[in-house]
């Protein structure tokens, strides 16, 4: 009797355990995610009452691909994503490579280096709107020291906005990715880089050929994980730019937020933050295949 | 000869990660020295390195009562979301990490996709949900819930692995001391993960704290988060800079105090999936 009784405790644990996490993943993602998709084939507009909602079928869809401006915000958005990773990957691992010994005081240095992803994405775009700040902001004054007297329109000029919220960008995740590859290089078996030394292989030869290809599926994944938080980047853009001047800087979500809330037309929204959701699902499909052939190739050998 | 070259390279070394660290910090840093400048001194176009600190901006800050109260908002939530989000989600950790059950694939699988969704994707359907089908728009607990959900996907995920870490034999011995699964999940291996809780937890945190879109459409005037109340004072024409870099600076101390006491657990969670782990 008492066995029995455990055992069917011991049955239902994992199912006990498991269910307050996905009653609320349920409930709090995945209905909102499923609510989008019956969104986007009705136009609804903000602050109507939910049953003034009509059945438009995929009008949201054909509206939004016909019109240039999605197709502006669909190339920022991609040109921002692939920009930063990029410039973060080449910068990261670079320094990475010319640093890579045991470094003393590295703990401290760690903190220093993560604490630009750790304040809030807000807090960046403020602290880059006033680093940009044409009249007072410190890099006008930097300029100013060289005898430049008339600051370049970060900002405010729709040529220059998309590099500027690049370099902002850049500047938060750099360190994520030194760390990520320094951290690869340092776990590169000693042995391995002797053995090239031993064959004759110069310093520089030693890293384009033995420990760049070593480190190469760690980078690999680093920068798929960087691009799909790429394309979840708002907040820093939202602040600094709203998406301005004119569309320079209007990313997709962005322009997800403005089509809801500013045009309130909340079906179209939807329609759009599928489009968006679509992108990022076919990175995610494409880390989630590199990591499968990684393990197996693990296994092999 | 060659003992000194080697010295000489290993200053340059230093100086080239004391040039990144400084790029890291400058621009914090000079938030904060914002933050202690009279008005006239932050709107010169010349750079000041000495002046004499005032807390004018962040006296102006504390004296308003709508600042103070999103303050508290912010904190009530962060500290709900992140306590809820630690017990489903330490339950969950465990039951994937240690259990095959019907389902465990796909919750599996999809506990990681949901790590992929942008928040704007969310922004339109949650705010639709939470006002017409739940009633919970512009409280305090209908963030919560957001935050909570948004955050179980990324913990679940970096508790798993702490989870899988432990010695199966300890589950083993406390059933043949005749406890219960329930028994043996709180009272045996809860307390050996306490280390990767804390650092999920301060994740979970960090996001609940810092989290500015859902915040700005779920909230009203007296809910409002602090991100959404600084928001707020930057779209003015007249930027009050010295408060705003006063508040900035505000927002931005909890999480840099966690990046100090525990850098190397959130380097880890960072880069979890990255490196296998």
């Amino acid at each position: 009797m008492r066995a029995g009784y455990a055992t069917r405790l011991s049955r239902i644990a994992p199912y006990v355990f498991m269910a307050p996490a996905v009653l609320i993943m349920a409930g709090a993602l995945l209905w909102p995610l499923a609510h989008s998709v019956w969104l986007s084939f009705h136009e609804w507009k903000l602050g109507t009452p939910q049953d003034a909602a009509v059945f438009t079928g995929l009008e949201n869809y054909r509206i939004l691909l016909g019109d240039p401006d999605t197709l502006t915000s669909l190339r920022v958005t991609l040109v921002f994503a692939f920009t930063v990773v990029t410039l973060e990957v080449a910068l990261g691992v670079g320094l990475a490579i010319l640093l890579e010994r045991p470094i003393r005081g590295m703990n401290a240095l760690r903190s220093i280096f993560i604490m630009p992803m750790m304040i809030a994405p807000i807090v960046v775009g403020l602290l880059w709107r006033y680093m940009y700040n044409e009249q007072f902001g410190p890099l006008a004054q930097l300029l100013l020291l060289f005898g430049v007297e008339e600051s370049p329109p970060w900002l405010s000029s729709p040529d220059w906005a998309l590099a500027s919220v690049i370099i902002a960008d850049v500047w938060q995740w750099t360190p994520f990715i030194f760390i990520l590859a320094l951290a690869a290089l340092q776990s590169v078996p000693t042995s391995v880089v002797e053995a090239a030394r031993m064959d004759g292989a110069q310093a520089r030869q030693t890293v384009f050929y033995v420990k760049l290809p070593l480190i190469l599926p760690v980078v690999i994944v680093a920068a798929l994980l960087r691009l799909i938080d790429a394309f979840k980047v708002l907040e820093v853009i939202f602040i600094m730019t709203e998406g301005g001047p004119g569309l320079s800087t209007e990313i997709l979500s962005m322009r997800i937020y403005k089509t809801a809330f500013e045009f309130q037309q909340l079906g179209r929204a939807s329609a759009l933050s599928n489009l968006l959701l679509l992108l990022v699902a076919a990175i995610s499909v494409g880390l989630v295949l590199f990591n499968k052939l990684r393990e197996r190739a693990n296994e092999s050998g | 000869m060659k003992a000194g070259e080697h010295r000489a390279a290993g200053s340059v070394y230093y100086v080239f990660l004391a040039g990144m660290a400084l790029l890291c910090l400058a621009p914090v840093v000079l938030m904060v020295v914002t933050s202690l400048k009279v008005r006239t001194q932050i709107f010169s176009d010349t750079l000041t390195f000495f002046f004499i600190p005032t807390v004018s901006h962040y006296a102006e800050a504390f004296g308003d009562a709508a600042l103070t109260r999103t303050l508290g908002n912010s904190m009530a939530v962060a500290l709900f979301a992140t306590a809820l989000t630690m017990a489903a989600g330490c339950m969950a950790a465990y039951a994937l990490a240690r259990f095959s059950f019907f389902g465990r694939g796909v919750v599996s699988g999809a506990t990681l996709l949901m790590r992929m969704v942008p928040p704007a994707v969310l922004v339109a359907p949650i705010f639709m949900l939470w006002t017409y089908q739940f009633g919970i728009s512009d409280t305090l607990s209908g963030l919560v819930l957001a935050y909570t959900a948004l955050n179980l996907p990324f913990v679940i995920w970096i508790l798993q692995s702490f989870f899988a870490q432990t010695p199966p034999q300890l589950e083993e011995a406390a059933r043949l001391d005749g406890a219960n699964p329930f028994q043996t999940f709180f009272f045996v291996i809860l307390p050996i993960v306490a280390p990767g809780m804390a650092a999920a937890a301060i994740f979970a945190f960090r996001i609940a704290w810092n989290e500015f879109i859902l915040a700005l459409v779920l909230t009203n005037r007296f809910t409002r988060t602090i991100p959404v109340e600084i928001s707020l004072s930057i779209s003015e024409h007249n930027i009050a800079w010295g408060k705003v870099m006063a508040v900035g600076t505000l927002i931005a101390i909890p999480p840099l105090i966690f990046t100090f006491i525990a850098s190397r657990h959130i380097v880890k969670g960072l880069t979890a999936g990255a490196v296998k782990g």
